[in-house]
């Protein structure tokens, strides 16, 4: 590998209690999804803490990877979602309904959605991912293999509806969603 | 089979940890569970990008956009952003917030007993140029208390969220100003364990930059993980 001297990344720091005046502008500008009817996602669910309290000052965010994040014409990242909670610990996004995500050598991931959570009290951000119930591509995709079989679960969206599905993040406790190393 | 590298972790002592007791809100909010491994897939190496026409005119002058002009000190914050390989970032969307002079954010949630400023919102963005540079035109914040312990203040800070080549490059981070006396006593700051790490979230003072009989400027260069091989700046389809 490279011996050249690399720069280091900068420091995390929270993104505190007062985010949505910076970062609020990202969530109400984005286009709604013009996906039709039948390719459109909602994931809803709460972000709660160790004591199962819900946390009113999550920011979240999603990346789906199956498209290639270009900018549209208004300057908006496609495949890009902002939500932040409110008071109850509530979150709700709509996007389009992911594919599946190529692997390499011809092999896919099943469809998923790459999750970043942000909240006071995290110095700093969490990355965690989201995948869909009933799909069979999640018995071979290769990250939930990497995870404690006890805890997929957590990674896994139920669904509601036909297009609707529930999906909670549990920021530590038993049912403690699966976070990743970064 | 196919192989994959695991995404990195960060060099040890340049971040954070989750659990971090001084910062009390950490506790409840923390994973304790190790966190697992993950495969760096095209989910990891890709991102987000944003295009020119989401910023407009003036989106970076936080002085702008009122009837009158802010109260307190006016300053430049300028610097370039780089990835670890020490290129330029650009086209990296940079999203601030910060309180006013007085150490009031425009926030429901603020309950500081001190004035808001009706000419100032606290709220800019943009993105990097060609050579990963970027300026602001803002107040000076002012330090503010929390409730994290007993007469616990904030050092002025500005709070910074970027978005650089993959989603990887992803950070939220906080810019302090030099010589602030609150930094050795704010747990926030002071989660970063390595010193050195700490300290480049320090501004310096930039006499070059500052404008005679106008505003001082404070300069604030920025690191994103990763390496910014792809094309990021334009809409290539």
């Amino acid at each position: 590998m490279s011996v050249k001297a690399r720069l280091i990344p900068s420091g995390s720091q929270t993104v505190g209690p007062f985010f949505r005046i910076g970062l609020q502008p990202l969530v109400d500008e984005a286009p709604a999804c013009d996906a039709d009817a039948t390719d459109r996602i909602t994931i809803r669910g709460r972000v709660l803490d160790r004591d199962s309290a819900p946390v009113p000052d999550a920011l979240l965010e999603f990346w789906s990877a199956d498209r290639d994040g270009a900018a549209d014409q208004d300057g908006f990242a496609e495949g890009f979602q902002r939500t932040a909670t409110d008071l109850d610990g509530n979150f709700s996004v709509t996007m389009r309904r992911p594919a599946p995500v190529a692997l390499g050598d011809g092999a896919w991931q099943a469809p998923h959605l790459l999750v970043l959570v942000f909240a006071r009290g995290l110095m700093r951000h969490l990355i965690s991912r989201v995948y869909f119930d009933g799909e069979s591509a999640n018995a071979s995709d290769v990250v939930l293999l990497g995870v404690p079989a006890a805890r997929r679960c957590t990674l896994t969206a139920l669904r509601e509806a036909e297009n609707s599905f529930c999906w909670d993040v549990i920021l530590q406790g038993e049912q403690e969603t699966v976070f990743f190393a970064w | 089979m196919i192989e994959l590298s695991n995404v990195e972790t960060a060099v040890p002592g340049t971040q954070p940890e989750y659990h971090f007791p001084p910062y009390v809100s950490s506790i409840a909010r923390s994973p304790r569970m190790p966190l697992v491994v993950l495969p760096e897939t095209l989910t990891e190496r890709t991102g987000p990008r944003f295009g020119p026409r989401l910023v407009r005119n003036g989106d970076n002058d936080l002085t702008a956009h009122h009837s009158g002009e802010p109260i307190g000190e006016r300053i430049f914050v300028h610097g370039r952003v780089l990835d670890e390989d020490a290129r330029p970032v650009r086209g990296a969307l940079i999203e601030v917030w910060q309180a006013n002079a007085a150490g009031r954010y425009r926030h429901k949630v603020d309950a500081h007993d001190a004035p808001l400023d009706p000419n100032f919102a606290g709220a800019g963005r943009t993105l990097t140029d060609e050579d990963g540079y970027y300026w602001f035109k803002t107040i000076k914040p002012g330090p503010y208390p929390w409730g994290n312990h007993h007469n616990a203040w904030r050092p002025a800070h500005i709070h910074f969220s970027l978005f650089g080549a993959g989603i990887l490059s992803r950070l939220v981070t906080q810019m302090y100003f030099p010589g602030d006396p609150l930094q050795p006593l704010d747990p926030i700051f002071n989660s970063i364990p390595d010193e050195a790490a700490r300290m480049r979230l320090v501004s310096s003072l930039d006499m070059k930059r500052a404008q005679p009989d106008y505003a001082l400027a404070y300069i604030f260069d920025i690191v994103l993980r990763g390496r910014s091989d792809t094309p990021f700046e334009e809409n290539h389809r």
